[in-house]
C-alpha cells in the first residue's frame, strides 16, 4: 500500500483557486486528502516547507519521433523529458512515421506509456488519412482505442468541406478537432514585416492565422462540433477566439511556449534554433497572446515540443527544421510570465493543468480528493540557468540554453510515485 | 577550438580578436560610411591603374582564395578570380552541384574541409538568405558574401557606388531609382543600405507584388509607376526579373511587365537629362530593359559596372587579407 504525506507545502490548485500552506495525502496513487492531514501510519512523510505543491502539468502538444525516427526521440525519452519539465500528461501529436491513424498505433502508444511509467502519454490521432486533408480518419475506432482528439498537426485542413464534415462527424464521439490555424496559401519562414524584408526571407502575413480561424469558427457555428485551435500566435487570433467564446461556440484554444518567450527579433542573424512554425511574431502579438493567457481567452499553454537532431537545424534558415524541444522548459518559462507580473500564478497554472485537462478529458490536473496523484513539487524562487546538455530529451534544439530562470522542480510525481527528482 | 575539432592556430585567434568587427564582409549592414569610403578610394586607385601591377602581385602572394559557389554565376566568380590573381593570390574555384545545395551536411562538411585546407579567404554565393553567415560561423578563415538568397550582395553595391561616384563625383544627395523585382533582389537590399548610408535618396519602383512588406522602413520612397518613380532621378538602376515570377502570380506576363516597367527611352525621359542607367546583369532585353537604352554608351553604365567589379573586389580582398599576419608565420 502506497502512502505518502507531503507536509507544510504551499498547496496550489487552480481549479479551486486554493493557495495556502497545508498537507496532502496520497493513497494508492490518488489524492486522498488535503489541507490538514493527521498522522498516517506507515506513510512516507515529506517536509515541503518553503516549496509549492501543484498539480502535474498537462501539455496539449508534444511531438514524438517514435515510431519512425527513434534516433531523434523515443517515447521513453519523451516521457522522461516531460516529467523533468513538470509535465505529467503529454498529448502526443500524430505526425509520426507512420502517422497515428490506425487504432493499433493508438493502443501501442498507450501501452508503451504504461510500460515506461513516467509521464502519461495520450495520443492525438490524424484527422484525415495521411494528413492529406481529404479522407476522414476512422474517428470512431480511434476514439474507442483511446485517441484524445483529432488533428493533422502542422498541416491545416485546407478544404472547407472536409473540415465541415470532420467537425460534424466528430460530434458523435465527443472528441475535439484541432486545426493548425494558418492559411495554407500564405506561407513563409518569417512573419511579414521589416525584419523579414531586411533578412530577405520568405514571409507570411500574420493575418494568415486569423483567416483560417475565422473560416473554422464559421464552420463550428454551422456544425456545433468541438473545435480546438492551436497554437494561437497573433493578436487577431486571440481576438477571434474571444469573440467566438462570447458567441457561445464550443471552442477552445492554446498558445505555445515560443510565442510567449520570444518575438521575431530573435530570428535576426538567422538563428535556426528559434525557427518555429508558425514563425515568431511581433512584440505586439506576443503581448496580446500573453494577455490572452492571463484572461483565459486561451485555455492552455503548450510546449509544442518538437525534437530535432543537430543536422536538421544546421541548415540555411529556409531549409532548417521548424520547432523547439520545449517540454522540459514549459513550467519555468511559464513562470517567467508570472514573475514579471504578466499572468497571475493560479491563472498560469490553470492554463497548464485544468485548461488543457478539460480539452482532452483528463481527470488529472487538480488537487482534489480522488484525482490521480500527479504532482509537482517546486521551489518557486530558486534561480538557475536552463542547461540543454542536461536535457532528458534526446534533442537539444532549444534557444533557451543558458537562459536565467526562476523556479526549480524538486520532484515530479505520477500516480503517487516520484518519477523525476527526489522527495526528500 | 573551431567547429569540427579543427584547432585555431594562435596567430589566427589573435587576428580574430583584434579585427573581430571586420573579419568577414557579409553585408553592407554594419559597415560605416568610413569603411565604404576607404574601400571606394582604394578601388578607385585600382581602376585608375596608378598602382604598379608587378608590385601588386607581390602584396598578397601565397594567400589562398576559394570561390565557393552554390549557385551559377559567371560574372561575379570571374570578377573575384581576376581580382585575386591581380593581387598575386592563388584562386581556386569550387562549384557545388545545385542538387546537393539543400543538404545541410554539404554546407557544414564543406566548411570543415576548408578549415582543414587552411584557406585564407572564401568568397561564397548561396541561393538561400543567411547561408553565407551560417558558413562564416563554421570556418576559420575570412568570408566575403558573394550573394546570399534575397539578402545581400555587398560587393555589387560597392561596385555600383564606385561606378556612380566616378561619373557623378559623389553619392550624397543623388536621387536613385531602383526598379523591378525588389522583393527577390539581394542587389536591391545592399544598394538601398549603401546608398542611404552615404546620403543618397533612394526610391523603389515596382508593382506591389514585387515589393517586400515595409520596404519603406529601410528609408526608401515607394512608387508603383515608372513615371513618378523616375521623375528627376540621377540614376536609374534596373533589376533582373526572373521568368519564374509569372508562374508565382506576381506579374501577369512579360509583355505587361515590359509595357509598364520595362525601361525604354520614353520612360527614361522623365528622369534628369543626364540620368544614367545601371543594371547588375545578366540583362533580359525586352523584359526589364530595352536594348537601345542598355547599349546607349552615353546613358548606360552597364559596362563600367563590370569593370569596377574587379577593382572593388581587389579592394575587398586587400582589406580582409591585409589584416592577417604574414603567411607561414606562427603556424
Amino acid at each position: 500500500m502506497n502512502r505518502l504525506v507531503v507536509r507544510n507545502a504551499r498547496l496550489l490548485d487552480p481549479a479551486t483557486r486554493l493557495d495556502q500552506v497545508g498537507d496532502l495525502l496520497v493513497l494508492d496513487g490518488r489524492i486522498a486528502d488535503l489541507g490538514s492531514v493527521g498522522p498516517v501510519s506507515g506513510a512516507r512523510v515529506v517536509d515541503a516547507t518553503g516549496w509549492a505543491l501543484m498539480p502535474g502539468l498537462i501539455d496539449l502538444r508534444v511531438a514524438s519521433r517514435e515510431p519512425g525516427a527513434e534516433h531523434i526521440e523515443t517515447l521513453a525519452s519523451l516521457a522522461d523529458a516531460a516529467v523533468a519539465g513538470g509535465v505529467t500528461t503529454a498529448a502526443v501529436l500524430p505526425a509520426t512515421d507512420p502517422p497515428i491513424e490506425e487504432p493499433a498505433l493508438v493502443e501501442l502508444i498507450l501501452r508503451q506509456s504504461d510500460r515506461i511509467g513516467r509521464a502519461r502519454l495520450r495520443p492525438w490521432a490524424a484527422l484525415t488519412r495521411g494528413f492529406g486533408g481529404q479522407v476522414l480518419a476512422e474517428m470512431g475506432l480511434l476514439s474507442a482505442a483511446g485517441a484524445i482528439g483529432f488533428s493533422d498537426g502542422g498541416h491545416p485542413v485546407a478544404h472547407a468541406g472536409v473540415m465541415r464534415r470532420a467537425l460534424a462527424y466528430a460530434r458523435t464521439f465527443d472528441r475535439p478537432v484541432m486545426n493548425h490555424p494558418s492559411d495554407p496559401g500564405l506561407v513563409g519562414v518569417a512573419t511579414e514585416g521589416e525584419l523579414a524584408t531586411r533578412a530577405g526571407l520568405s514571409a507570411t502575413p500574420a493575418i494568415a492565422e486569423r483567416m483560417m480561424l475565422e473560416r473554422d469558427l464559421a464552420l463550428v457555428a454551422l456544425t456545433g462540433g468541438r473545435y480546438h485551435a492551436g497554437p494561437i500566435t497573433t493578436a487577431a487570433g486571440v481576438a477571434a477566439i474571444r469573440r467566438a467564446k462570447q458567441d457561445g461556440l464550443p471552442v477552445t484554444a492554446d498558445t505555445a511556449l515560443p510565442y510567449i518567450a520570444l518575438n521575431e527579433v530573435a530570428i535576426a542573424d538567422y538563428r535556426t534554433d528559434v525557427k518555429v512554425w508558425p514563425p515568431l511574431r511581433s512584440e505586439a502579438d506576443r503581448q496580446a497572446v500573453v494577455a490572452g493567457l492571463a484572461d483565459g481567452t486561451l485555455d492552455a499553454l503548450s510546449s509544442d515540443h518538437q525534437p530535432h537532431d543537430a543536422d536538421a537545424k544546421r541548415l540555411p534558415y529556409s531549409h532548417a527544421a521548424a520547432g523547439i524541444a520545449g517540454v522540459e522548459t514549459l513550467l519555468v518559462l511559464a513562470l517567467e510570465q508570472v514573475h514579471t507580473g504578466s499572468v497571475g500564478l493560479l491563472d498560469m497554472l490553470a492554463r497548464l493543468t485544468t485548461g488543457p485537462g478539460s480539452i482532452i478529458g483528463s481527470d488529472a490536473g487538480r488537487l482534489a480528493r480522488g484525482c490521480p496523484a500527479d504532482l509537482v513539487l517546486v521551489d518557486l524562487d530558486r534561480p538557475w540557468r536552463i542547461d540543454a546538455d542536461a536535457f532528458r530529451s534526446k534533442a537539444r534544439n532549444t534557444p533557451f540554453h543558458r537562459r536565467p530562470v526562476q523556479g526549480r522542480i524538486i520532484a515530479t510525481v505520477v500516480g503517487g510515485e516520484a518519477v523525476f527528482g527526489t522527495l526528500p | 577550438m573551431g567547429i569540427g575539432g579543427h584547432r585555431v592556430t594562435p596567430y589566427r585567434r589573435a587576428a580574430m580578436i583584434i579585427h573581430a568587427a571586420h573579419r568577414h564582409l557579409l553585408g553592407i549592414e554594419g559597415m560605416s560610411p568610413d569603411d565604404v569610403t576607404r574601400l571606394l578610394n582604394r578601388a578607385e586607385a585600382h581602376a585608375a591603374g596608378t598602382i604598379d601591377p608587378a608590385q601588386l602581385r607581390q602584396g598578397l602572394r601565397g594567400r589562398t582564395v576559394v570561390n565557393l559557389f552554390f549557385e551559377n554565376s559567371t560574372r561575379t566568380r570571374t570578377s573575384f578570380e581576376l581580382a585575386g590573381k591581380r593581387l598575386g593570390t592563388d584562386v581556386i574555384n569550387m562549384a557545388v552541384a545545385a542538387s546537393s545545395v539543400s543538404k545541410g551536411e554539404t554546407l557544414i562538411d564543406t566548411a570543415q574541409t576548408l578549415n582543414a585546407m587552411r584557406v585564407d579567404l572564401l568568397v561564397v554565393r548561396h541561393p538561400e538568405s543567411g547561408a553565407v553567415q551560417l558558413l562564416a560561423k563554421a570556418v576559420d578563415c575570412s568570408v566575403i558574401n558573394g550573394g546570399d538568397g534575397s539578402h545581400e550582395h555587398p560587393t555589387q553595391a560597392l561596385l555600383d557606388a564606385l561606378t556612380i561616384r566616378r561619373r557623378k563625383g559623389r553619392l550624397e544627395g543623388l536621387e536613385v531609382a531602383i526598379c523591378g523585382d525588389v522583393a527577390h533582389s539581394r542587389v536591391a537590399r545592399s544598394n538601398i543600405l549603401l546608398l542611404t548610408l552615404m546620403g543618397a535618396r533612394v526610391r523603389v519602383v515596382a508593382p506591389p507584388t514585387l515589393l517586400p512588406t515595409d520596404i519603406e522602413r529601410m528609408g526608401v520612397e515607394v512608387h508603383h509607376r515608372m513615371a513618378s518613380g523616375l521623375a528627376g532621378a540621377d540614376i536609374v538602376m534596373m533589376l533582373r526579373l526572373q521568368k519564374e515570377r509569372m508562374a508565382a502570380a506576381l506579374v501577369p506576363s512579360v509583355r505587361e511587365y515590359y509595357h509598364f516597367y520595362g525601361l525604354d527611352r520614353a520612360k527614361l525621359a522623365v528622369a534628369k537629362p543626364d540620368a544614367l542607367v545601371m543594371h547588375p546583369g545578366p540583362m533580359n532585353r525586352g523584359v526589364e530593359i530595352d536594348g537601345e537604352v542598355a547599349d546607349d554608351l552615353d546613358r548606360s553604365l552597364i559596362r563600367d559596372q563590370v569593370e569596377m567589379g574587379v577593382a572593388i573586389r581587389m579592394a575587398c580582398l586587400e582589406w580582409l587579407l591585409g589584416q592577417l599576419p604574414p603567411p607561414g608565420g606562427a603556424a
